[in-house]
């Protein structure tokens, strides 16, 4: 029987030649994921199970990143928590503060997760690492608990919908438009017990960091998982990452999908979700105008470091508005380090921006910067409800780093291409353009 | 799905909960409204209880009494994978959250934990707030008291009844690690 690549890898994992839509099946998982928020709860759960050792101490992650540095006493007891059954599991994966970076950016950065490979993890955003070409899902504590117990979870094996992508990119369009244009329109119910298998030529012209963007948001349509197929540019960064062996999976031709949808890359203009869905989308020129009070540069969607190439290219000589407070996070200690030493960091700093040690903080409205009554804040992040990022008539507005950077510098929601031009997407992407910009400048 | 609408019938049968009343709200209701984030530095159940649905109907933890009902539309529970969610509203007191849809996370949490769930679009769009709900998780029926409505909720899959007769995800693994120790001996 046909299957999608969703379902290869599941039935791989539990040990069956196929696997149908709607079969309920028990699968051997190769990572649990827990951090300061959902951990604590998988770990009293855990201890009900009776069990002295976790299945297998490498296979376990553990990431405070939520509410760290410690944000109050509560949040610095729930960490407690995590370091000591860390320690009492010798569990080698435990990420202390300076290590420490938001677990969906931090978690392909150490290799932990390949091509092929079956992830669980008690966070939703887990759907990340579908970029990769392996199947990772959001679970709840106790489905931590028992799998970091038993290594096994249980699954619905879901049918998919493909989506072809096709055509390139241009000017300041990135992988976050896509996505945000993906999910306006499906809907936040849109892939709801789905899988959402990327395909078709358009695929290589993302870059594995906006692939990390696109099924980093998967979730928001309700899916299951999103996935990407294995290509020279999944390939390569994998080299980078670690040297374990991987299987590459791939859907057969005759797969089953339940819906296929075409996007053309070409079509697509900067993309705004307005509150309070993520589904609530509207292009940049009906967004143009919504004034803002704060710009959030980061998050496990988009604090990696192209993002931050993107937001210093329209930051640079430019000033934050006075009426904007603009909070930038990259996502690892990596990422910060590499965004010290390409010069990133001081072009936001000069343009009047903040930049924060990696944390969740105030992506999902718990400390550095929460909105008070009224406020609206244009963000990076993945998710705009009601009270996400502070009071419950706060708004948050989510675009991509380019749309973010430049309602920082004019105060309210505009086309970056009235700043400033998009270089070409093969340089603004690297570390030359920036790099280009500063020699230009002393010549 | 099955929909029966007859008239209620045989409401004292056994396995059926007791009447209860429904606090009713839209689609997408979020994890984000049913327990605020700014509460999750703490995961004591009674705590969360005290929070249950404040973004989203801040009388809804005081007004709400042991074995009534929330009763929403499409997608509830979207959002983050926090089980601190169907914790809050279990600790809460309810008896059974009925939807006409779930967010995948939340109804594999929900069966985790073992916080009765059913999905029934025709019972979720009949049924008004404050109606009175008598449910029969056994069967999956639904009956609303007031308007005299029965329905037909989906059944839940033989592994999910394991699970919950098990008493939930911990309680299955733990039968599952004992077998598995035994026979290693
Ligand atoms: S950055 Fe936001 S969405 Fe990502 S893991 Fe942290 S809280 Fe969740």
């Amino acid at each position: 029987m046909a299957m999608t690549m969703t379902q290869k890898i599941l039935a791989a994992h539990a040990g069956l030649s196929e696997v149908k839509e709607g079969q309920l099946i028990e699968a051997k998982v190769d990572l649990v994921l827990g951090n300061d928020i959902t951990a604590p709860v998988a770990i009293n759960e855990f201890r009900k199970i009776g069990v002295s050792k976790v299945f297998d101490r490498n296979k376990i992650a553990l990431v405070p990143d939520h509410f760290t540095p410690n944000k109050d006493i509560k949040a610095a007891e729930q960490c407690k928590q995590l370091r000591n059954f860390a320690a009492e599991m010798e569990i080698k994966n435990y990420f202390e503060i300076g290590e420490m970076g938001i677990e969906h950016a931090l978690i392909p950065e150490k290799g932990l997760v390949l091509p092929g490979e079956l992830v669980i993890g008690a966070d939703s955003h887990t759907c990340t690492y579908g970029a990769a070409g392996a199947f990772s899902t959001g679970v709840g504590s106790t489905d931590m608990a028992a799998a970091m117990a038993s290594g096994t979870a249980w699954f619905k094996v879901p049918g998919a919908i493909q989506i072809r992508l096709e055509g390139q990119a241009k000017g300041w369009v990135s992988g976050k438009d896509l996505v945000l244009h993906l999910i306006g329109l499906i809907g936040v119910d849109g892939a709801l017990y789905k899988s959402l298998e990327f395909c078709g030529p358009g695929v290589a012209d993302l870059t594995m960091e906006e692939r990390f963007t696109i099924a980093n948001m998967a979730i928001e349509a309700g899916a299951k998982n999103g996935i990407f197929p294995v290509d020279e540019a999944t390939r390569n960064w994998t080299a980078t990452v670690s040297k374990r062996a991987y299987t590459v999976y791939e859907a057969d031709a005759d797969a089953e999908y339940e819906k296929h949808i075409t996007i053309n890359l070409n079509d697509l203009e900067p993309t705004v979700a307005f509150p309070s869905l993520p589904s609530n989308t509207r292009t940049i020129s009906e967004a143009y105008g919504t004034k803002v009070d704060q710009a959030v540069i980061g998050s496990c969607t988009n604090g990696r470091i192209e993002d931050l190439r993107v937001a210093a290219a329209i930051l640079k000589g430019r000033k934050v508005s006075s009426k904007v407070r603009c909070i930038v996070f990259p996502a690892t200690q990596r990422i910060y380090l590499q965004a010290l030493r390409e010069g990133l960091l001081e072009i936001f700093i000069e343009a009047g921006a903040v930049v924060s040690t990696p944390t969740c903080g105030p992506c999902l409205g718990g400390h550095m910067g929460i909105l008070a009554k009224g406020e609206s804040a244009v963000a990076t992040t993945n998710r705009n409800f009601v009270g996400r990022m502070g009071h419950t008539e706060s708004s948050v507005f989510l675009a991509s780093p380019a749309v973010a950077a430049a309602a920082a510098v004019t105060g309210h929601l505009c086309d970056p291409a009235g700043l400033m031009t998009a270089p070409p997407r093969a340089e603004l992407l690297t570390a030359a353009y920036i790099a280009g910009t500063r020699e230009r400048k002393t010549v | 799905m099955s929909t029966t609408n007859h008239n209620k019938q045989n409401t004292g049968s056994t396995g059926s909960s007791k009447p209860g009343r429904v606090f009713k709200y839209g689609r997408d209701i979020d994890t984000d409204v049913i327990i605020p984030a700014r509460y999750l530095n703490t995961s004591d159940p009674a705590e969360l209880a005290v929070h249950c649905m404040e973004d989203a109907d801040a009388a809804f933890a005081t007004a709400v009494k042991q074995g009534d009902f929330i009763v929403a539309l499409e997608n509830f529970g979207c959002g983050s994978s926090r089980e601190h969610a169907p914790l809050a509203i279990k600790t809460s007191g309810v008896a059974c959250v009925i939807a006409s849809s779930f967010a995948r996370i939340f109804y594999r949490n929900a069966i985790n934990i073992g916080l009765p769930i059913l999905e029934c679009p025709e019972a979720a769009e009949a049924t008004m707030s404050g109606d009175n709900l008598q449910v029969d998780l056994a069967t999956g029926t639904i009956y609303n008291l007031d308007q005299k409505q029965s329905y037909s909720a989906q059944a839940f899959p033989d592994f999910m009844k394991q699970l919950v007769a098990a008493g939930g995800l911990i309680e299955y693994t733990r039968n599952k690690m004992t077998q598995k120790a035994e026979a290693v001996q």
